[in-house]
């Protein structure tokens, strides 16, 4: 049967094993994702299966990782590249901001970066620091690169295949604290496109913009905002660089009120720039500002005060109500 | 004014600050035990362990090493002198650099694949990359722009030591082929501080990649001298890492030809990288955009012109009878129609499309890119409007 109840960590491992199994130039790198199946047990089984010259246990250098990938993916390789935690990527910043995003363009388009950096990102999950960060607004500011990060087990499932045949570097954002969340996976559809945003709630009133970890949350806030007569649409982004703003667009136009929600800083991110570009678009559309709902301008703080950092359903239908009340 | 022994090639220091440098007495990291084939004065030194390498090199081949490194250094005298003329915005010089970027060169097969930094012009005409080709980035009409596939030749990098990665992990690719060609990794002595550089070396060690590395330690990182770098010899790095390294006299055609042809053979018999140290000299600036004479001495240069890579060959050739004035008239002219080539080539460089700005920046497209080109191309048309 092609429909599977399974968690996100349990599509991803899938993904990843289909990928491995269809094009023998795949080849999964990092830190510890060989006999441990990496810290999070994403590759759990991989190598056993598919060998050490397939699933590649590296150095703990991140630049060296993603820096030999690039020499592997120049020589017809599609490397899908591991780094155990999104705090832990910034060694390896030079080489995919100065080099993997630049190196189709520096050679007017005569080679190719298929390369998938696999992050697992965002915080409440009572980690250390450098263990809970949203660092995507980096990646998305640069030319080269594209940004996903899925919110569900299917798109899990979907999006990895995709961004593996991608023949553009994508970093592939996967929210940890969704690990362990379970739905249906078909193992047979057909995928809709990798960076179109998706209506995960139908509403009238309000629309509330998010990606990754924080759609449950807004799914949640939508559930409770029914129960005092609101109704929200939720529009998961799944797509950081680009952002499909027609379908955000299409939203506002219907419900006039846009909340963009995500878990890193507010301060020039994601949400700054759907805010711009749909008040822009919308701008006789709206009934009120686009509000956004995030993280502080502060370090992530230490696990005991990270659900006062995190947008939370409060937080979320405090901004709601902010809006309806324009 | 004191005059500066052979000591005068460090930078001038404050008085007292070498103190306890000097309690210490580390070993030079200049100091030179250098593989070397030819002397400076052009006479053929034995060495039991290198000269099979180069054994096979006939008299044709002796002019064509030597053919190469004259025309390298016309190409890159011809670039520097466009930069002065306002043709090109920037030119590192290769000057002083000729034997080890051509004895490398050289040694590589067509199979072989080449990561260079932003110097490597002779390395790049040994690959049979077009000259011109090279300039098209100091001229700014794009980043590179050549297909590095078409002679296994990498874009150049600007980002120190970057390159060395990409390298390591093409030899791991090639390794994984099970392919016999080989990598080599070009870099300075300034980028062997770069963590990538000792990342580098830490994978290709790890998973025995047929890569070699090899460094030109021309003196000056920039401003900076090797000491600024390194409390060792570069070449003696290699053996924290697992992997031998060698010094050669860089300014030694035959010396890098057959270190580097050691090296290559190596990798490819499956025994893993080499740090090859290429100890030689960077005669002019770092860059048309530097100024050498802040930070170093007149007679330094003197003292590696010394050295001069060419010279010494010229002198092997002639006193061997290898070639004659015909062969050295004949060059020079060749010599002199490649400047009037590379010049004519660069004056009719056009321009880039103004469209170029958006592309090849995804090769499967991007929305916002659509977007802001489509923009772009409304604004440009604008004012063909306003002409009409």
């Amino acid at each position: 049967m092609a429909v599977e109840k399974m968690s996100v960590a349990k599509a991803l491992n899938e993904s990843l094993r289909k990928a491995l199994d269809t094009d023998p130039k795949v080849l999964i790198m990092g830190e510890d994702v060989g006999k441990l199946g990496g810290v999070f047990r994403i590759t759990d089984g991989l190598q056993k299966d598919f060998g050490e010259e397939r699933v590649i246990d590296t150095p703990l250098a991140e630049s060296g990782i993603v820096g030999t990938a690039i020499g592997l993916a120049l020589r017809g390789y599609r490397p899908v590249v591991e780094i155990q935690f999104d705090g832990f990527v910034f060694p390896a910043y030079d080489q995919i901001v100065t080099q993997l995003a630049k190196m189709h363009a520096r050679a007017l388009g005569k080679i190719k970066m298929p390369v998938v950096v696999r992050i697992p990102y965002g915080g409440g999950i009572g980690a250390v620091e450098h263990h809970s960060e949203s660092p995507e607004a980096y990646f998305a500011h640069t030319a080269g690169l594209k940004v996903v990060s899925p919110s569900t087990p299917s798109d899990a499932y979907w999006m990895l295949q995709q961004a593996i045949q991608t023949d553009d570097p994508v970093i592939f954002f996967e929210p940890k604290r969704r690990y362990w969340d379970k739905g249906e996976v078909d193992t047979e559809a057909i995928p809709g496109p990798l960076h179109a945003a998706r209506v995960a709630r139908e509403g009238t009133d309000l629309t509330l913009a998010a990606y990754g970890p924080m759609v449950k949350v807004c799914l949640e806030a939508a559930a409770a905002a029914a129960e005092e007569g609101k109704s929200l649409e939720v529009v998961d982004l799944r797509s950081m660089s680009p952002i499909d703003f027609d379908t955000i667009q299409r939203s506002v136009e219907k419900t006039r009120r846009l909340v963009v929600v995500h878990e890193a800083p507010v301060f020039l991110g994601t949400g700054s720039e759907i805010a711009a570009r749909i008040t822009e678009r919308c701008f006789y559309h709206l009934e009120a500002p686009v509000l956004r709902v995030g993280g502080y301008h502060a370090p992530y703080p230490p696990a005991r005060l990270e659900e006062e950092y995190l947008p939370g359903l409060d937080r979320v239908l405090d901004a709601v109500d902010r809006s309806l009340a324009y | 004014m004191t005059v500066e022994s052979t000591a005068a090639r460090k930078p001038r220091r404050s008085s007292g600050s070498s103190k306890r440098a000097g309690a210490r007495k580390p070993q030079s990291p200049t100091e030179p035990q250098l593989v070397q084939l030819l002397t400076p004065e052009g006479e053929r030194v034995e060495n039991p362990e290198y000269d099979e390498f180069v054994a096979d090199l006939t008299p044709e081949a002796l002019r064509g090493l030597y053919r190469d490194m004259v025309l390298t250094r016309r190409f890159d005298a011809e670039a520097t002198a466009l930069q002065r003329q306002g043709e090109l915005g920037l030119w590192a010089s290769l000057l002083g650099q000729e034997a080890a970027q051509i004895g490398s060169g050289r040694a590589l097969r067509d199979d072989d694949y080449v990561f260079p930094t932003y110097r490597e012009h002779g390395v790049a005409w040994c690959r049979g990359v077009d000259p011109t080709n090279l300039l098209g980035m100091f001229r700014g009409v794009n980043h590179g722009g050549w297909d590095p596939n078409s002679n296994n030749f990498h874009l150049y990098t600007i980002v120190i030591g970057s390159q060395t990665l990409h390298a390591t992990g093409y030899a791991m690719g090639v390794a994984k082929d099970g392919a016999d060609s080989a990598v080599i990794a070009y870099f300075g002595d300034g980028a062997s501080s770069q963590g990538d550089v000792n990342e580098a070396f830490t994978f290709s060690a790890v998973y025995n990649a047929p890569v070699v590395f090899f460094c030109q330690n021309n003196q000056w990182a920039i401003s900076e001298p090797t000491e600024k770098q390194t409390r060792v010899p570069l070449y003696q790095r290699a053996q924290g890492f697992g992997f031998p390294g060698v010094r050669v006299d860089g300014n030694d055609v035959l010396a890098c030809l057959a270190v580097t042809r050691s090296a290559l053979e190596r990798a490819r018999r499956g025994e893993g990288p080499t740090l090859v140290e290429a100890f030689t000299y960077r005669m002019g600036a770092h860059t048309t955009s530097d100024d050498p004479t802040r930070y170093r001495h007149d007679d330094e240069r003197a003292a590696w012109e010394a050295k001069d890579p060419i010279l010494r060959l010229r002198t092997y050739l002639e006193k061997e009878g290898i070639a004659g004035e015909e062969f050295f008239a004949s060059l020079e002219e060749e010599s002199v129609a490649l400047g009037k080539r590379v010049r004519e080539a660069v004056r009719a460089m056009p321009d880039p499309d103004h469209m170029a700005i958006f592309e090849n920046i995804y090769a499967d497209g991007h929305a916002l890119v659509d977007e802001e080109r489509a923009q772009f191309a409304a604004y440009q048309a604008s004012f063909a409007d306003e002409e009409n």
